[in-house]
């Protein structure tokens, strides 16, 4: 059935009955179709003031101090890929999620849903690069469950983390504090995390060197905190909807503008060329081991100069920086000297004909 | 990276802005063919660069546009049914047919993966001898050596449950047909680089000549464009009307003869309707009889799917260049990427989805919300 619409001057144009009745793989992009979900279909339910701020953790008072909560899970497919898997990815992914909040990861929790008919091998490889990522970070899994579905009913296993962390001093980074004079940090390349898991699928058809970049990035945070504590307006992992989807939504919390710098951008070669042939825009590709922090322009030296002295922060540069100018979105300059605007994807980011 | 940042440097891209404008004594109006052409002209801002000297037409040049709606409704119609794994290119899977688009389809359970490759839907195919298979084929010269491949391979090896739903369209006729329009504007183009990397530009040497229009083999990176873009300024002022090659690097004049060769032995040309545009005389490729075996709409008798659009549909004013996307009343208010009403807005190389994506909407719609 096709409705027409009739636009000003006469003509007509056919408008498609989208039926939306039903979940679409794009609800799980991070991009708007799932804010879309969250909003329409959760908060008019569950909604709460602290659920209310949608961060990527919640901050929470209790027995007299603050606490940051946060929960993940993860469908990766595949399970395993250069360089990590579903469980040190699990344990990185909600701990990085608590440390955007300022807090220091205490606790974790995990629960796994486990198709039946696992490789035993490949569940002992997963476990076991889940309790090294949670040894290197000093947090320890104190409780988790595990249930086992039939055949088909999940792919290989799903595993949910759950992660606390406690908040000390006025080191509170939040999306809202981003204010015009602030600079936007990245602390490495990105696109590292997406283009990984996409070469490995095997149906890629090119074979490239692209590492997963997943990784604890508390060690960073905390040298931010250390030096700068309340001066640190906002920290974020920029894991699903990749750099772009990250900054605005940081732009509309704090209603302010970004300017983004194409050139500053660190994109590797590989993830470039990968992107350049299935037609993806790497800003929008997924990250596991770089971080966002955005502070006052004037800090901008120092926090380089800070977060350079940790491995996962040599490469760090500043990107971009936020302005006064058209609050809530997100402009590049672009490399010849255009600009454009940055704005959020509806949905996954599909591969183009030609 | 090698071979592309070479091609989006900042400072060589002002010099030949520089350049077009000191060679332009008045404005003229260019198409590109191309919608990769046209992302890479709204993504980098190369039209705030240029000015007022030159004004950037969007071509027709977007598989996914101007593939009708009917071939997309019969798509929806495969990927339905149980029996059928229907493989397509990402990009179509947005595109609204009469009802819906792909990926809701997908979400009702139908069977319908993204390919990278027509030869990976045919690998498809070898693995699951209990299912139709079905690629949609799709696209311009560029994408038919592929899907020809792909459909020569079944029938080498014997493969029986693998098949095309064909929509190819070549990009002369198209050009023809512009030119041809008496309310065309398009004084000189800018040919698609990687359609001429295929066919070469034998075909455009008469459509220069016969219309007086220079036509220039492009790449899609800014500088391929904006040295385009110089070459067709500086014919149009000399008074010259040639096809010239800017793309030097990946194009020859007689193009790439095995490609060519079967495309030509697969397929055949027909007269095709173009989404938007309407039917345009021998301007689409389907399969030649012996290859008749592989066509999905015979396979699973779809001939019938008719479906009325309504000729003036704004995407056709956009398509051929009438009307920017900014300039449709619908564009950012009832007509986003999320709710497209037309191809042009989902497509990546769609104009509409360009200057959406990219905010080339300030003037007419709010932004970022």
């Amino acid at each position: 059935m096709t409705d027409t619409l009739r636009l000003a001057d006469g003509l007509v144009c056919p408008v498609p009955t989208v039926t939306t009745d039903r979940v679409q793989l794009g609800h799980g992009s991070g991009g708007k179709m799932s804010a879309a979900l969250l909003r329409e279909r959760f908060l008019p339910h569950l909604n709460n003031p602290i659920l209310a701020q949608l961060g990527d953790a919640a901050v929470v008072s209790l027995l007299g101090g603050d606490i940051a909560v946060s929960t993940d899970t993860f469908v990766v497919n595949p399970v395993e890929f250069p360089g990590g898997n579903i469980g040190s990815l699990a344990v990185h992914g909600t701990l990085n999620d608590v440390a955007m909040m300022g807090a220091v990861p205490r606790f974790l929790s995990a629960g796994f849903i486990i198709e039946e008919g696992l490789d035993f091998d490949l569940l002992d490889r997963v476990i076991a690069a889940m309790a090294a990522a949670a040894r290197a970070a000093g947090v320890p899994l104190v409780t988790g469950d595990t249930k086992v579905v039939e055949r088909g009913k999940a792919d290989h296993l799903y595993i949910n983390t759950t992660a606390i962390g406690t908040l000390h001093g006025d080191f509170r980074p939040a999306p809202e504090r981003a204010a015009p004079g602030d600079a936007v940090i990245v602390t490495g390349p990105i696109g590292c995390h997406g283009m990984a898991i996409m070469s490995a699928r095997e149906s890629l058809g090119f074979d490239t060197e692209i590492v997963s970049d997943s990784a604890m990035l508390f060690p960073l945070v905390e040298r931010l905190g250390d030096r700068f504590g309340a001066d640190v307006h906002v920290l974020r992992d920029p894991t699903r909807g990749g750099v772009a989807s990250a900054l605005n939504e940081i732009a509309a919390a704090s209603r302010v503008g970004v300017m983004l710098e194409e050139e500053a951008v660190p994109i590797p070669g590989p993830v470039a060329a990968a992107c350049e042939m299935l037609g993806f825009d790497p800003l929008y590709v997924a990250n596991e081991g770089v971080m966002l922090a955005i502070l006052p322009e004037r800090l901008v030296d120092a926090a380089l100069q800070v977060l350079r002295t940790h491995p996962l922060g040599t490469l760090a540069v500043c990107i971009g920086r936020v302005v006064a100018d058209h609050p809530a979105m997100v402009v590049m300059r672009t490399a010849i000297g255009g600009t454009r605007v940055v704005d959020m994807l509806p949905g996954d980011q599909l591969p183009r004909i030609c | 990276m090698k071979y592309l940042a070479e091609y989006r440097d900042g400072a060589i891209a002002r010099a030949l802005a520089a350049q077009i404008r000191r060679t332009a004594s008045q404005r003229w109006v260019l198409m590109e063919v191309c919608g990769g052409q046209t992302h890479t002209i709204v993504k980098q801002g190369l039209d705030e660069l240029l000015g007022d000297t030159v004004e950037m037409i969007h071509g027709p040049g977007c598989p996914v546009c101007v593939t009708p709606l009917e071939q997309i409704d019969k798509a929806l119609n495969l990927a339905s049914r149980p029996d059928v794994i229907f493989t397509s290119f990402g990009d179509m899977l947005r595109v609204p047919g009469s009802e819906c688009d792909l990926l809701q389809v997908r979400a009702r359970g139908g069977a319908v993966r993204i390919v990278y490759s027509p030869l990976d839907a045919l690998e498809l195919a070898i693995r699951h001898p209990d299912r139709q298979v079905v690629f949609f084929a799709v696209g311009f010269e560029t994408t038919a050596p592929a899907n020809a491949m792909a459909v020569w391979r079944a029938r080498q090896l014997g493969i029986t449950n693998f098949s095309v739903l064909v929509s190819h369209v070549t990009v002369p006729p198209a050009m023809i047909a512009l030119l041809s329009d008496p309310t065309n504007r398009v004084q000189g183009f800018l040919a698609a680089g990687h359609v001429c990397t295929v066919m070469g530009w034998t075909e455009y040497e008469p459509i220069a000549a016969g219309f007086k229009v220079p036509i220039i083999i492009t790449g899609f990176e800014p500088l391929d464009i904006l040295e385009g873009i110089h070459l067709a300024v500086r014919q149009l002022e000399a008074g010259r009307y040639e096809v010239e090659n800017q793309y030097v690097r990946a194009v020859k004049r007689e193009g790439t003869l095995p490609a060519r060769n079967l495309v030509e032995q697969v397929f055949h040309l027909v007269d095709r309707k173009w989404r938007g545009i309407g039917e345009i005389p021998a301007s689409g490729l389907a399969l030649r009889d012996e290859f008749a075996d592989y066509d999905a709409e015979r396979r699973f008798g779809l001939g019938a799917i008719e479906v009325a659009e309504p000729a003036e549909c704004q995407a056709g004013a956009v398509l051929r260049g009438r009307l920017k996307p900014h300039q449709c009343p619908a564009f950012g208010r009832h007509c986003t990427p999320e709710h497209p009403l037309g191809a042009p807005m989902v497509s990546s190389e769609g104009a509409c989805a360009a200057y959406y994506n990219y905010g080339r909407f300030r003037a007419t719609a709010s932004v970022g919300g």
